[in-house]
């Protein structure tokens, strides 16, 4: 079993720290959350079905321990400094020239449910399939699509507001 | 051709389409420029949230996080189970002591009462007696509007939930509403049986005390209420009612939460 798992399973780490810390925007967090994931993971490798996908099998389980701990910090009402935190998650500094502002972005993704916001990561950060994402979250396939595309124009609006593109720096041009 | 739904537009932003279906939804954005443009940015936002978290894939993966050695020291954990059972109960004997030195001097200043069931008692009561007595405007969405209340509740505690039905005691619901509390947002869903208020529900995640907790009895201010908590969401069902009436609609309220 050992060698098998290691060798299913390590791939499969990266993708679990990104998810992980797309959705609670600390990294820190992010990779106790994925040990805690590997740990139970570890424990019920017996009980996963062979057929199914072993990457969805572990998401399932790192999303139920992901809403406890959320919640657990909404709860607190932690407010996550989001601008300290985002710049030290972006790969690349966000550039005027890119198409949409990356902090822009992830400051608007944090601003949705938390049911649309996972299916969004889920779907548009680690491609996973929509019946993939249903049985990962528990709801029905019907209810994927719907708060997917709830979550996705709500980014729209929120990335439309005047007060967001007031909160970017201007650029003027000196000659 | 199938006309093109907006999961069709959705699965086009994902990929997920077969080529020939792929094909036609661009067909149709072509003839289309608004919608165009709404699937154009959904897509931006797709790449934008890619880009940022790409580089965390490259990155080395912690010694921590090390699969290899989750499973190797899991397994030595076994063996030295009995040493650990005993540094664990050394511990525990250890923490009893200061915690319970700790909590009688605390005891002094703390008082008890402001964390846990008893605040959700005194929160449940207090939100009874402001709306279930308010003959004008006792809920902010009514009965009929039961789907928009509880995605209300529900976004705003973070927690899908829905207004327990207790049509089977006899009470219908008339509506609710948020309040607020010491310990953030709560909802609270108000009962009725003939035309008269008589069973308000709060509903509200719970601190760091009592995030799960037996039912029990309370009493506030003559008012009688049920209260517990699983998984760290709190119930409170109070109402003017005889506690041995309220306790079964304490007990299907519960039932229902635990089904959602």
């Amino acid at each position: 079993m050992t060698q098998d798992m290691i060798d299913i399973v390590g791939p499969i780490i990266p993708s679990l720290r990104r998810y992980a810390r797309a959705l609670l925007r600390d990294a820190v967090a992010a990779d106790d959350l994925v040990q805690d994931t590997l740990e139970r993971a570890i424990g019920r490798w017996h009980q996963r079905r062979e057929d199914a996908s072993t990457r969805a099998w572990l998401l399932t389980i790192l999303h139920n321990l992901a809403i406890n701990t959320m919640r657990r910090n909404n709860r607190r009402g932690v407010a996550v400094a989001i601008d300290a935190v985002e710049e030290s998650t972006m790969a690349t500094l966000p550039s005027q020239e890119a198409g949409l502002a990356q902090r822009d972005v992830l400051r608007a993704v944090a601003q949705l449910p938390e049911d649309q916001r996972t299916l969004l990561l889920l779907i548009a950060l680690e491609g996973v399939s929509y019946a993939e994402a249903a049985t990962i979250t528990g709801v029905p396939v019907g209810t994927v699509m719907s708060r997917l595309s709830r979550g996705r124009e709500r980014l729209r609006r929120l990335l439309a507001e005047p007060g967001e593109t007031a909160a970017r720096p201007m650029l003027r041009s000196v000659k | 051709m199938k006309p093109i739904s907006d999961s069709d537009l959705q699965a086009y932003v994902d990929g997920a389409l077969s080529t020939v279906r792929h094909a036609e939804v661009a067909d149709y954005l072509d003839a289309h420029p608004m919608e165009a443009a709404r699937i154009g940015d959904y897509i931006a936002q797709r790449d934008a949230v890619r880009a940022a978290y790409a580089s965390v894939i490259d990155e080395a993966v912690p010694a921590e996080l090390n699969i290899a050695t989750m499973i190797a020291t899991r397994r030595n954990g076994r063996n030295g189970t009995v040493v650990r059972l005993m540094q664990y109960v050394a511990a525990v004997i250890a923490l009893l002591l200061i915690g319970g030195v700790t909590g009688w001097q605390l005891n002094t200043w703390n008082h008890p009462r402001d964390a846990g069931l008893p605040a959700l008692a005194r929160e449940a009561a207090a939100s009874y007696a402001v709306y279930a007595e308010d003959t004008h405007r006792p809920v902010e969405i009514g009965a009929n509007d039961s789907a928009a209340l509880n995605d209300w509740i529900s976004s705003r505690l973070n927690h899908r939930l829905a207004a327990p039905d207790l049509s089977g005691a006899g009470f219908s619901l008339i509506g609710g509403r948020l309040v607020p509390t010491d310990h953030g947002p709560a909802g609270l869903f108000l009962y009725g049986k003939r035309g008269r208020t008589q069973i308000a529900v709060l509903v509200r995640p719970m601190g760091a005390v009592d995030r799960n907790a037996r039912m029990r009895l309370e009493h506030t201010d003559g008012l009688a209420s049920y209260v517990w908590a699983d998984d760290g969401i709190g119930y409170g069902v109070v109402g003017p009612l005889p506690a041995t009436a309220l306790h079964p609609i304490a007990d299907a309220t519960r039932q229902q939460a635990g089904q959602s």
